[in-house]
């Protein structure tokens, strides 16, 4: 059971051109900035939008190839969606909207009703089968709408920013629940999301797409520790600097007169350095010791958060470091003061760009 | 307080008549003149093309709200145009348009005389055609609007499901907008039921068979006035029990108010 | 240290007198459209003379030659079957009396009187037959003793060529033939009742119209075969129709009474529309197009 999509389909300015590959039983997140087209990859694969070039391979059958013609309707694929905001059908109660994928897939009305039913009992949600969407709270709807996605066993279950309509507050808890349902579905599973915190409970595997084409694609441990665009290290929380690594294995940082030395030296080449601000430590002098990695800066923004400090240096290189407040305390760091800075060569993350 | 004024002024406005005819009817003979055989008829007739009319508005009607509102196509504006003239059309030029078309001479009304010996003009099926014509725009305007304020996502939803889209339609988007449906039918019917131009110059003035009540009301002035306050408090009243019954609701989607 | 002196506030918006103002005018010219405009359902036609040439002076036949010109708007309520006679006859009106200004509106006897005796402003009312005219009388409408003008007689009307061959009254009865007349309560509609009667036959029509004209229409349209109308009226189809004489025995004799109103706004104006009418000049025209004396 797998997905193998080349999807190529310009909308207004952007021009969506990735490669897509499912393996089976995999859960990917697609994870991306506002306008990526992460949507635009749910609306093909469900074949609500045309491509303007490429294929669509679902377990071996084409649901759509552009250059073949080859185009199969949406309601003949096997492909179930989450959407965004539910779109629970208002007039039907919460088993015929659950059964529903089944009775128009040609199931009869009553095996229908019963399999609507034991899903929505798995669920948790037996009580309200026969009431109207409108009875339901925000985490409960999410639910049914998966429940309705999954009733006809779709080979590929698509999910559209699923926490995105739910409070702060209850998404954390239905992200766990989500997690459990999704684990009860062996089929294939595309999630979209702008939130890593999703793509960390619920993904196997990130791919990383922005401005129609992809950026990065991996799992979140390997994308968070090497991020390569700032999307994504701003996503993850990390500082990423480009770079030139020499034959002697010594980086310097575009655009300063900064150098780096990594634990790993990179070969030799373009290199993105990842330094997350917790590694960067900050002084009033200039130090001796074993970290190599210092230079002198001026402090841009100071932002006290509760138990952490955060603090913005000026560029070249610009960086963001984290210290604690008896640290500041200590330092009593204001903008505009100049201030050392150091990091631990087993603390610079340095990879090919 | 200007506003106050003129809705008072606008409530007064329909309500004098009402109060006027109410005034002016001979009571002591209304009830011979309700139950006497040509009044019976008139009701009987108009009740029976009005309600054709308005089942044939639904069933030609929905589909084009639907093609109107979902499928783009070259010239969608000029044929909506097209469907909705009889709207502001005045009734009789309505009726002298369906002569030239469906008329024993007219464009198609000859070959369904000359081939099947169909005559509209004249007949009962005459009153039914006239009707539809003014009534079903009401109900095609009314279905439009709730169907694009509705939007397609409902039914996108129901396509990933398996469903096509005459299923998704059906089950989804018509539900939905059952209110403005029903809004829609009931406006129709109102209109149907009060037609008198296109009538009387398409299908005539026959008791029993082409003498609807309004016909009646118009011809019983020029014979008995009291007659006619009666006829015309029998349109009004039936007239103002349904409207009564129209609920906020419905009203609602007609004007496209989010229900 | 320079001053500067601010404009501040926002410009005052005459907002509420303007927007009372642009209702009034809005109102005033719903009301003017709704004076001037005619009603749909109604089957009356308003039409107005247009005056002709240099002043002719006209004499009147009973003998009475009135010194002063009449002036002003004219209003006359009359039979459809009057409409090309009295068209003419208002011609010549503004023709001898310019100033003068005539507007006729034409509709069923049945549905002019009724208009009348409900206070519409009717100067002159010209009925096709004398019942009618009696509901005028009646309800004490009329301004004096209403005259008879003119006679007429019913003739069956049928298409160019008279397709299904149409001999007399007889053949309406056929099952082939459909045929129209007017309403019972119109003039003509009841003489067409009568003349069945009197040649024994029972025939019923597919529609009962609302005045002459449009049985007119039906029958030169070809939705109808035939159609039940005056003589004056199968004379103005012209070539649009053929006429089926019905014999003296079975016909009706319509006697076309006139008077002014009671209430009429331009009495002296209406008097001499009456008058010339009813005298030799008026006869004259009236025969031309068909009609009988009395």
């Amino acid at each position: 059971m797998t997905l193998e999509a080349t999807l190529v389909v310009q909308i207004g300015e952007l021009l969506l051109d990735m490669e897509l590959a499912i393996a089976p039983g995999e859960v990917v997140a697609l994870l991306g900035p506002n306008g990526a087209g992460k949507t635009t990859v749910l609306r093909t694969l469900a074949g609500l939008l045309a491509l303007d070039d490429g294929r669509i391979v679902l377990d071996g059958q084409p649901l759509e190839d552009v250059a073949d013609g080859a185009w199969v309707p949406p309601e003949r694929r096997s492909v179930g969606v989450v959407f965004q905001d539910y779109l629970l059908f208002p007039t039907l109660t919460v088993v015929e909207n659950v059964a529903f994928g089944l009775r128009a897939r040609g199931t009869g009305r009553r095996e229908a009703r019963a399999r609507a039913t034991a899903l929505l009992d798995q669920f948790g949600l037996a009580a309200y089968a026969g009431r109207k969407p409108s009875a339901l709270s925000g985490g409960q709807a999410q639910r049914v709408a998966l429940a309705r996605a999954l009733a006809f066993q779709p080979r590929l279950l698509l999910l559209d920013e699923p926490l995105a309509a739910l409070d702060a507050g209850t998404r954390t808890e239905v992200r766990r629940d989500l997690r459990e349902l999704l684990a009860g579905f062996d089929g294939m599973r595309l999630l979209v999301t702008h939130d890593p915190l999703d793509a960390h409970a619920l993904a196997d595997r990130v791919v990383v797409l922005e401005a129609g084409t992809v950026v990065q694609s991996g799992t979140l441990g390997h994308v968070t520790a090497h991020p390569r665009s700032p999307y994504v290290a701003r996503l993850v929380g990390t500082n990423l600097l480009s770079g030139v690594a020499g034959a002697d294995g010594v980086i310097s940082v575009s655009g300063s007169a900064v150098r780096f030395t990594a634990a790993d030296a990179p070969q030799p080449g373009p290199v993105h350095v990842a330094v997350h601000p917790q590694a960067v430590a900050l002084h009033r002098d200039a130090q001796t010791g074993s970290p190599r990695n210092d230079w002198l800066t001026r402090v841009t923004e100071l932002d006290e958060h509760g138990d952490r400090v955060r603090v913005t240096l000026a560029d070249p290189p610009g960086m963001v470091a984290e210290i604690t407040p008896g640290a500041q305390a200590e330092l009593t760091l204001a903008a505009g003061q100049p201030v050392w800075a150091t990091v631990k060569a087993t603390e610079v993350e340095a990879y090919p760009a | 307080m200007l506003g106050l004024v003129l809705a008072t002024v606008a409530v007064a406005f329909f309500t004098l008549p009402l109060v006027g005819l109410l005034v002016r009817t001979p009571w002591s003979s209304a009830w011979r003149l309700l139950t006497d055989e040509t009044t019976l008829q008139a009701v009987r007739l108009s009740l029976i093309c009005s309600l054709w009319a308005t089942g044939l508005s639904v069933v030609f009607g929905v589909p084009l709200a639907w093609v109107l509102a979902r499928v783009p196509f070259p010239g969608r504006n000029v044929v909506r145009s097209l469907c909705t003239l009889s709207m502001v059309l005045p009734p009789v030029v309505g009726g002298v348009a369906l002569f030239a078309a469906l008329g024993r001479r007219g464009l198609l009304g000859h070959y369904l005389f000359d081939w099947f010996g169909i005559r509209l003009p004249f007949s009962m099926a005459g009153v039914v055609v006239a009707q539809t014509f003014v009534a079903m725009p009401f109900l095609v305007i009314t279905l439009e609007a709730a169907l694009r304020q509705l939007g397609e996502r409902h039914e996108e939803a129901a396509r990933t499901l398996g469903a096509g889209s005459w299923y998704a339609f059906r089950r989804v988007t018509l539900p939905m907008a059952r209110p403005a449906l029903i809004a829609g039918a009931v406006l129709s019917w109102a209109r149907a039921l009060g037609e008198f131009g296109a009538t009387i110059t398409f299908a005539g003035n026959f008791p029993g068979r082409t003498q609807t009540l309004p016909l009646a009301t118009y011809l019983a002035l020029e014979r008995d006035p009291s007659e006619a306050i009666v006829l015309s408090l029998v349109l009004i009243g039936v007239s103002f029990v349904v409207l009564l019954a129209m609920r906020d609701r419905w009203l609602d989607a007609a004007v496209g108010r989010r229900v | 240290m320079v001053r500067k002196l601010l404009v501040s506030g926002p410009m005052r918006t005459p907002s509420r007198p303007r927007a009372l103002l642009v209702l009034l005018v809005a109102l005033l010219a719903v009301v003017g459209a709704g004076c001037g405009s005619d009603s749909d359902d109604s089957a009356a036609t308003t039409t107005t003379a247009a005056p002709l040439g240099p002043t002719t002076s006209t004499t009147a036949a009973s003998g009475t030659t009135t010194a002063s010109k009449a002036t002003g708007n004219l209003t006359v309520f009359a039979a459809a079957s009057l409409t090309d006679s009295f068209k003419e006859l208002g011609a010549q009106f503004e023709a001898a009396n310019p100033g003068a200004e005539v507007t006729f509106n034409f509709a069923a006897s049945s549905a002019l009187v009724q208009q009348i005796n409900e206070g519409a402003p009717a100067d002159v009312y010209a009925s096709a037959d004398e019942a009618n005219m009696t509901k005028l009388t009646d309800a004490g409408e009329n301004g004096a003793a209403p005259e008879l003008f003119a006679q007429n007689a019913l003739e069956i009307i049928v298409g160019p060529g008279n397709p299904k061959g149409i001999t007399g009254l007889a053949d309406l009865a056929k099952e082939d033939v459909v045929f129209v007349t007017c309403a019972p309560q119109v003039p003509v509609g009841k003489y067409s009742a009568q003349a069945f009667e009197k040649a024994g036959v029972t025939a019923t029509p597919v529609s009962y119209e609302a005045d002459v004209k449009a049985v007119v229409t039906k029958v030169t349209s070809g939705e109808a075969d035939a159609g039940i109308v005056y003589a004056t009226d199968v004379k103005a189809a012209g070539d649009k129709g053929e006429g089926i004489e019905i014999p003296t025995a079975q016909n009706v004799v319509a006697n076309y009474p006139i008077v002014v109103t009671k209430a009429a706004p331009n009495p002296t104006a209406s008097a001499a529309f009456v008058d010339l009418v009813t005298s030799n000049d008026g006869s004259k025209t009236l025969e031309k197009f068909g009609f009988a004396q009395p």
